[in-house]
């Protein structure tokens, strides 16, 4: 006879994840290596704007890049042929996002012995990689101008849980109606702690503040490793 | 599609669960979404269906869905309301000092296992 047996569990589905997060995140403290977790809606300006930041930071931090994407490799090539850093390719087969465990694997793929820095380019999406913790130092988003300034407003999680926010394409905020103060403000309303740098991946503006933002994580990072 | 993600991370769980409880088969799984999790249960219960297929614990196994209330406190005039109606701004005082009490869970609340004597 088959008999059925209650198991109570009451266990958040978040929370393997976040335990994987932490151990992962403290691995790349004691190494030394800072991974920045850098998240957005597709056509925000990712690719281009990293490889502007790469280039003015790559004689004085070494770097490595980890895109991912649903498909293709066009990413991974892209950085590497237009700044000579390692780089490579993740997919999600399918998924919007990557958890620490995808993170994980992607780590493996890449020579950390020689490395400072490592730039995760999410899955373009302000929804679900604001769900998963990727075991990053930090997160970082960029919020492009022709999304439009009331975005905070749209995806709050999001918002809530960046340390850094780049507004990107400022040159063309006059023909958008894009309010920067107005930015800003709903920025805070959602996170009080987020520092917001306007930059143009285009023209290389603002680019200089947020490589030395990098410069000042990472060692700040390495300190805490030691 | 971030249901999907979600039901492969339940299922993982689910499976460890069993293993460890020492669980061929599984009756039942009951889990509980907040309404404002990021997760629509009918969704959910599709990619489920889908994804219970290729998994021997749960093939067959009856999915419950339970509803968290997503409630809001304000620390202001330090009362709750309901999230969804109101959102950030607290309805009694118009504070935008305000934090989710509840509402934005996922989590496996039981498992009913099939026990062969």
């Amino acid at each position: 006879m088959d008999e059925v047996r209650v198991i109570e569990i009451k266990k958040s589905i978040f929370e393997d994840n976040d335990r994987d997060a932490d151990v992962l995140r403290s691995e790349l403290r004691q190494k030394g290596v800072f991974l920045l977790n850098l998240m957005s809606s597709p056509g925000s300006g990712k690719t281009t704007t990293l490889i502007k930041t790469i280039n003015s930071l790559k004689k004085d931090v070494r770097i490595a890049v980890m895109e991912a994407d649903i498909d293709s490799d066009v990413d991974a090539i892209k950085i590497k042929e237009a700044t000579g850093v390692q780089s490579i390719q993740l997919h999600t087969g399918g998924m919007c996002h990557l958890d620490a465990e995808m993170t994980r694997q992607g780590l493996n793929g890449l020579d950390l012995t020689n490395t400072d820095l490592v730039i995760l380019e999410n899955v373009g999406n302000l929804v679900c990689p604001a769900e998963f913790d990727t075991g990053a130092s930090k997160n970082c988003m960029i919020l492009s101008v022709p999304e439009g300034h009331d975005k905070p407003l749209k995806y709050p999680l999001m918002f809530s849980i960046c340390d850094l926010v780049l507004i990107n394409k400022m040159d063309v905020a006059p023909y958008f109606d894009f309010d920067l103060e107005k930015c800003k403000e709903y920025i805070k309303m959602r996170n009080p702690n987020a520092q917001v740098i306007p930059i143009c991946a285009k023209t290389g503006d603002g680019i200089d503040k947020f490589a030395e933002w990098l410069k000042y994580n990472i060692t700040q990072w390495k300190k805490e490793g030691k | 599609m971030h249901e999907l993600g979600v039901v492969f991370h339940c299922i993982k769980q689910i499976n460890e669960i069993a293993a460890e409880n020492n669980v061929k088969k599984l009756n039942s799984v009951t889990i509980q979404i907040g309404e404002v999790s990021t997760v629509i249960p009918h969704l959910f219960e599709d990619c489920w269906n889908w994804a219970i297929k290729k998994e021997p614990v749960l093939e067959n196994s009856k999915l419950i869905i339970e509803r968290i209330d997503a409630i809001t406190h304000c620390e202001d005039c330090l009362k709750d309301y309901p999230t969804v109606q109101h959102g950030k701004t607290c309805p009694h005082c118009g504070s935008e000092h305000t934090y989710l009490l509840q509402g934005n869970e996922i989590y496996i609340k039981q498992i009913e296992a099939i026990d062969n004597q």
